[in-house]
């Protein structure tokens, strides 16, 4: 399209063709609706024109005809309905081995941190053709992260965390937004997705100095003393950690969740919502001793731990509270 | 313009200064009133409604703490406002028979003593309210549940915030509710002048029985917020 | 029986029956507290359009250079809440609605009216804090107040700006109670509900979604204004509460609310339709009933703004399934009212005019529905300029073309004096170009991806931004017009007769403007709704009464 008047999105990841295959559909469906509507209402309009001393030919209706016209338009909505439920399930699946970046959005900037350490502010720098996965959460308001080129967009939170991915398909540089109104520089809260090369990629990572995300985490875990308690040699005053990410878990009040990161960070803040079955409530909280960078560390290290929810797992995130026990477990 | 007053001739012609205008007949107007009222109660259904689902909600996710906040409540003062307010509603239907069979004496009694039923269940809700004050049970800075149980799970204690949560409901719930009940007591003074002064007759106290269905309907409503609020695993 | 030599406009009527101050801000006349409405709201449209237009002369350019940031986040917000609040929702119901519900079921006044006084007061208070909230520095938390900006984060008077709705809102559930009530209690004899107009219909299932739904946003204010004041955590979640709550109960009553504002213009539409195609409507049956549908099902798709909140997938389908449900009456009406046309005597009157317009942008909104509707795209254009544009064409070129036929319309009635039908025509034509200019490029601004609130944005959205902006000049002007032609014609204006559209409804047997009780004698219905045929016919010449 023309460089500085664009009517089209570039199209730059795996979902953007499924998300304008739908669109044009709608397109074409909505061009020929309007137009026979328009075409219709013209049409009569003219037709049956006010001439003097002709009347109105009085047509009460036609039941067939309402049956017709609701049975069909139901059709095609569900047909429509369908199509954009499979498109938004693909968009929501994150696929295994993809490639953790965990988000921390603030007023009025994004703060982004690779798993394999590097830290990023208002600019994410992705390999080509690599799923990328982003787990990304809020320090104050709710903000949202939107990528137009990629048809992504997921609101950020305070409190939990949310997901997001994408596999870019072009290199180039694509506009970061915010999404959801968020005080005074909200229009400002913007940035830029840099799709790179393979090779470019590399040469970019290794600019960086920053060891993994799940070391820093390994560090923060020592510094609070964790291990006291979450031991891996002999069994502590709490579970465990050695393989549980992912893993399903028995609560002590007969509740089964699944151990994704919502819950891991749900047990630093708030310890005492959901007791592992076998375990005395004596674990403190962290509410306040830890920054949202040191939970995603946390995060991240428990995760190096092994376990089935390895970086990648295909489990959708669950809600921290509410969503009575189970995980959602799209596939 | 006065061809409104030839509506407001009864069968047997004479004048009934309480029919409006712009009504055919009383039965018009009697059934118009009640009706309204009912629309106003539906309203204040989905009011309380929006209320009683965030409260549900978070009495779902924070079940212990709240049942730890609700064992710090008075259910004993709360059940005695429960009965005060049941013989409330009692007087106030008793109100309406004498009005509806010319008992003038009782009618006046029967609105006077529901109104001092209703000044007792303010009067007892106060003491409610200021005893939390006094236990640091107030939402906001003073705030403070330290060291409170959870019920029938020994050693392990009630999340402060979680439990703020249900003092700001527990006050808002019980709040809002005191002032449709300040209202209720506006509306029986105003009916209790008018009772007074005669307006209410056999064939006419309408009034009086919207009034009944405002009083009745906050009646109700205590009746959920008593067990919701107060009674929250009390057999523990 | 009256002479026709002296317009009715001179003779007494409910406009000079009393005169002074008092007379009108005591009055329970149901028509002239329609007066007051319409001044009231045309005063707030005003207000509303003002912010509108700083809003699109910031976005002329790309750089933020016009306001201050914190200036144009007020801007819009006040936009919001001033044009949803004070004027959508008020607009037809408390003007049209008014004015007409008794008249058109054969009633002398509704059924509570020192309660429909209450309900302008109640909105005048509510204006009046809205008013003090603006002149004292405004609130910046968007129309939506989303928590925890609006509780714990904003420096604006937030509180003010919510118990401001608050009260408004009593105001809209008295409306709908004296509606629902009149509407079942106080029809003239013979004036069964299948011969009832169908702006009673829309009357009635508007009334109830007012009166189930405004409760809900009340306390959802409540909430928000007591953990603002209190620092409570019911929303927070630094202190275990909820955002998405907040959102949930914010939704279930502001999603309704667009069918609050939108089934009343449906419910005008159809009056002129029918009588400006001298036609019954095409499916009384099923054009009445899909009011009632859109009012029920109305309720359940309130989570279909939420689907990129943080909501589960399966909440998302379920809501998403729903809101494909309740297009299909939209739908209905829209195929109902083309069907009227059809074998018609079509007049191009003003009236007609704004009809046409509507049936054009409505069907343009409501398909554009569909694709906010469908999950795949909605993660997509949810939160751009596709949803302003969306929502405009049907509040706007919905809804408000609704308005402004339904005032064209009925203006003989409500003031005795005909309007100069060419300046009308003019204006409609000049509002409906002015519409889609500033519109149009919005949905592609929002599928290219520039988000809502933005005040600057990157440069290649500016040629669009520019025709949004010239439109909205255009759109400007076609608003004007009316106003001023409309009060040239109470002074200038022709005087009316009753019936200058030779229309079906009792309101037509009335004489314009009408008399303090509408009628002398309590009609007695023998006849179907929109005996066009019989009228045309001559055979029930529509008789003149008083």
């Amino acid at each position: 399209m023309f460089d500085n008047f664009p009517l089209w999105p570039q199209r730059a990841s795996s979902m953007a063709g499924n998300v304008d295959a739908l669109f044009i559909f709608l397109l074409i469906v909505s061009g020929m609706m309007t137009l026979l509507i328009f075409c219709a209402v013209l049409y009569f309009a003219a037709r049956y024109r006010h001439r003097k001393g002709v009347l109105a030919e009085q047509v009460e209706g036609s039941t067939p005809l309402e049956i017709m016209w609701t049975i069909i338009p139901l059709g095609v909505f569900m047909v429509i309905f369908g199509w954009g439920a499979f498109v938004y399930f693909q968009g929501h699946t994150p696929p295994r081995d993809a490639t953790e970046v965990y988000v921390v959005a603030k007023q009025w900037m994004w703060k982004l941190e690779h798993a394999e350490g590097q830290r990023e502010i208002n600019e994410l720098h992705v390999p080509v053709g690599r799923d990328v996965k982003l787990i990304m959460t809020s320090q104050d308001v709710i903000h949202s992260f939107f990528v137009p080129a990629f048809r992504v967009k997921q609101d950020v939170l305070p409190g939990r965390y949310t997901v997001l991915w994408f596999r870019a398909t072009k290199p180039g540089t694509y506009h970061l937004f915010c999404a959801e109104y968020c005080g005074t520089q909200h229009s400002g809260m913007i940035g830029n997705i840099i799709v790179q090369e393979p090779a470019q990629y590399e040469a970019w990572m290794s600019g960086t100095n920053n060891g993994p995300l799940s070391a820093a985490g390994e560090k923060v875990f020592a510094e609070l003393g964790c291990a006291t308690c979450h031991r891996n040699d002999v069994q502590g005053r709490g579970p465990s950690l050695q393989g549980v990410f992912g893993k399903p878990v028995q609560l002590e009040d007969g509740r089964m969740i699944t151990a994704d990161e919502n819950y891991i960070r749900e047990s630093i803040l708030d310890p005492g919502t959901k007791i592992v079955k076998g375990f005395r409530p004596v674990m403190p909280t962290f509410q306040g001793l830890v920054s949202e960078e040191q939970l995603n560390a946390l995060v991240a290290y428990v995760k190096s731990l092994g376990g089935p929810g390895q970086p990648g797992t295909k489990t959708a995130m669950s809600a921290p509270d509410g969503a009575a026990g189970k995980g959602n477990q799209v596939q | 313009m006065s061809d409104s007053t030839a509506a407001a001739h009864t069968p047997e012609g004479l004048h009934n200064p309480a029919l409006l205008h712009h009504f055919a007949t009383e039965e018009q107007q009697k059934d118009s009133a009640s009706f309204g009222m009912w629309i106003f109660l539906g309203t204040e259904v989905m009011f309380f409604g929006g209320l009683f689902c965030a409260y549900l909600i978070y009495r779902g996710w924070y079940f212990g703490d709240f049942a730890a906040a609700s064992k710090s409540i008075d259910a004993l003062l709360g059940a005695t406002n429960t009965a005060v307010l049941i013989c409330s509603s009692l007087t106030v239907v008793l109100a309406i028979w004498a009005a509806h069979t010319a008992r003038r004496g009782i009618m006046l009694v029967m609105l006077a003593l529901t109104m001092l039923f209703g000044l007792t269940f303010l009067g007892i809700k106060g003491k409610e309210y200021h005893d939390k004050f006094v236990e640091h049970h107030v939402p906001g800075t003073s705030f403070s549940f330290e060291h409170e149980e959870i019920p029938g799970h020994p050693g392990q204690y009630a999340n402060a915030r979680h439990a703020e949560i249900f003092f700001a409901l527990y006050f808002i719930m019980t709040g809002l509710h005191a002032l449709h009940m300040i209202v209720g007591l506006g509306i029986f003074t105003w009916l209790f002048v008018k009772a007074w002064r005669g307006v209410f007759t056999p064939r006419y106290y309408t009034p009086l029985e919207i009034g009944g269905l405002y009083w009745h309907f906050v009646d109700i409503i205590w009746i959920y917020l008593f067990p919701l609020l107060y009674l929250i695993d009390r057999h523990q | 029986m009256a002479t026709a030599t002296v317009p009715a406009v001179e003779r007494e009527n409910y406009l000079n029956k009393h005169y002074g101050v008092g007379s009108w801000l005591l009055t329970t006349d149901h028509k002239r507290i329609a007066l007051l409405y319409l001044v009231s709201i045309t005063f707030f449209f005003f207000i509303g359009g003002l912010f509108a237009l700083l809003i699109r002369l910031e976005l002329l350019t790309p750089a933020g250079d016009l306001l201050q940031a914190d200036t144009y986040n007020k801007m819009f917000t006040m936009h919001g809440q001033v044009m949803v609040f004070f004027f959508l929702i008020p607009s037809i119901p408390a003007v049209l609605g008014n004015f007409l519900v008794p008249i058109m079921i054969g009633a002398k006044d509704l059924a509570f009216p020192r309660i429909n006084l209450l309900s302008w007061y109640l909105y005048i208070i509510a204006g009046i804090m809205m008013l003090h909230c603006m002149l004292t520095g405004g609130v910046d938390t968007g129309w939506t107040f989303y928590t925890p900006f609006s509780t714990a984060f904003s420096n604006t008077k937030v509180i003010e700006a919510g118990l401001a709705i608050f009260v408004s809102g009593f105001s809209s559930i008295l409306t709908g109670l004296n509606f629902v009530v009149t509407i079942h209690r106080m029809r003239a004899p013979g004036m069964t509900w299948s011969r009832l107009p169908l702006f009673i219909w829309a009357h009635y299932a508007t009334s109830i979604i007012q009166i189930l739904g405004t409760p809900v946003i009340a306390i959802t204010l409540v909430l928000v204004v007591a953990e603002r004041a209190l620092h409570l955590g019911i929303f927070d979640p630094r202190l275990g509460g909820d955002p998405l709550l907040f959102q949930h109960l914010f939704w279930f009553y502001s999603h309704p609310a667009v069918y609050i504002m939108i089934l009343p213009s449906m419910g005008v539409v159809t009056e002129i339709i029918a009588c400006f195609s001298r036609k019954r409507i095409f499916g009384y049956t099923f054009v009445a009933f899909s009011s009632i549908a859109i009012a029920v099902f109305g309720f359940l798709v309130w989570a279909h703004h939420m689907f990129v909140a943080g909501i589960s997938v399966y909440a998302a389908l379920i809501f998403s399934m729903l809101s494909y449900s309740v297009a299909v009456p939209s739908a209905v009406k829209v195929f109902n009212w083309t069907a009227t046309l059809y074998k018609g005597s079509i007049h191009y009157d003003a009236p007609m005019l704004y009809a046409f317009g509507f049936l054009g942008l409505f069907t343009m909104g409501g398909l554009t529905g569909l694709f906010l509707a469908a999950l795949g795209i909605d993660v997509h254009v949810t939160d751009t300029y596709f949803v302003i544009a969306h929502f405009h064409y049907i509040m706007v070129g919905g809804a408000l073309m609704g308005y402004l036929g339904g005032m064209h319309f009925w203006w003989p009635k409500i003031s005795g004096k005909l309007y100069p039908e060419g300046w009308a025509r003019l204006a409609a034509l000049i509002v409906f170009i002015g519409f889609n200019l500033t519109f149009f490029p919005q949905f592609i601004l929002g599928y290219l991806g520039m988000p809502r609130r933005y005040f600057q944005y990157p440069p290649e959205f500016q040629v669009l931004n520019v025709l949004s902006t010239a439109g909205a000049t255009v759109l400007a002007v076609g608003y004007l017009m009316p106003m001023i032609y409309f009060l040239w014609s109470m002074r200038y204006g022709k005087p009316a007769p009753n019936n200058p559209w030779k229309a079906a409804g009792l309101e037509w047997t009335t004489q314009s403007p009408p008399t303090t009780f509408n009628f002398d004698e309590e009609p007695v219905v023998t006849w179907e709704a929109y005996n066009y045929d019989e009228i045309d016919k001559g055979h029930k010449e529509v008789t003149v009464v008083g």
